[in-house]
């Protein structure tokens, strides 16, 4: 159900924008919020996924280093795909080895 | 797999199952992936432009308004070109989007995600969706913010939560009165 909700909204969100008057979204202040949504958010998804072990703090090192990993890609202008492919195998890797 | 179908929309997909995983309420993981969702509106406007879409092919023309597809129009020079990049580029991705749910619904159900290492594909996939945005300073401290709003609320907010709130770090920096006022007027003027 929730996520019918999502995807029905997420959509409407796409329409609105085809739809609505140019004037709503050519708002300065709106477009700002717009622009910085995403960052504050996936910022905020990076963050809780790293170190929210179920309502504390907790950080499993081995996936910490994968992610480090992956920003070593980043930094090297790597895609998405070898960003994901260094992270998780980093990760699988040292869990191996520990 | 039905959401890659219907949510044709990675970071908002994305955004949903993380927080659901988490053990999110199902309000916590809408309103995630919907405040993630709320730029693909913004992109409207140079498309609607571009495409000019009228009555019912808006409705499907609006599936396919996301991220690459609006980079890849807006940066064509000819109408024409812009307009072909659009449609390519959703159809392509629409359907390579599908391919890869189905393998992925497919692998997953052999492997054990954590030997393979899957608890860091989330992060590092935030990370990357994340990385382009990062070139404006504004940005990299409204990225800051998201992550201290969100962790600091991780003990104390129910799962979920901290994810949303941290969207106000955006509505704060977003409503701030700008320092460059000037350039801001001139910015007005030229639109007028």
């Amino acid at each position: 159900m929730a996520l019918l909700i999502a995807a029905v909204g997420s959509y409407l969100l796409k329409l609105a924008g085809v739809s609505l008057p140019e004037s709503i979204l050519n708002h300065p202040k709106v477009q700002r919020v717009a622009e910085l949504l995403p960052i504050a958010m996936l910022s905020a998804l990076v963050a809780v996924e790293l170190f929210d072990g179920g309502g504390r703090y907790a950080v499993d090192w081995r996936a910490l280093a994968g992610v480090a990993a992956g920003v070593g890609a980043l930094l090297l202008r790597r895609g998405f795909l070898v960003v994901f492919v260094v992270a998780i195998s980093v990760t699988a890797l040292l869990r191996l080895v520990t | 797999m039905v959401l890659s179908l219907v949510m044709f929309t990675g970071a908002s997909q994305f955004a949903f199952v993380g927080v659901a995983a988490a053990g999110g309420s199902p309000l916590a993981a809408v309103s995630a992936s919907l405040l993630l969702g709320v730029r693909n509106a913004f992109y409207g406007v140079p498309l609607s432009e571009i495409l000019h879409p009228r009555g019912l092919a808006r409705l499907w023309t609006a599936h396919f308004v996301i991220d690459e597809t609006t980079a890849m129009a807006v940066s064509q020079a000819t109408r024409r070109a812009q307009r072909y990049a659009f449609w390519a580029t959703g159809l392509i991705l629409f359907s390579l989007w599908q391919l890869g749910s189905l393998s992925g619904a497919l692998i997953g159900r052999a492997v054990v995600p954590s030997d393979v290492g899957l608890d860091a594909a989330a992060p590092a996939v935030f990370l990357a969706l994340l990385w382009p945005f990062l070139r404006r300073r504004e940005a990299r401290w409204v990225a800051l913010g998201g992550a201290v709003v969100a962790l600091a609320l991780v003990p104390v907010a129910p799962p979920g939560i901290p994810v949303v709130a941290a969207a106000t770090v955006a509505l704060v920096a977003g409503l701030r009165p700008s320092r460059r006022g000037s350039e801001d007027q001139l910015e007005d003027r030229d639109i007028t």
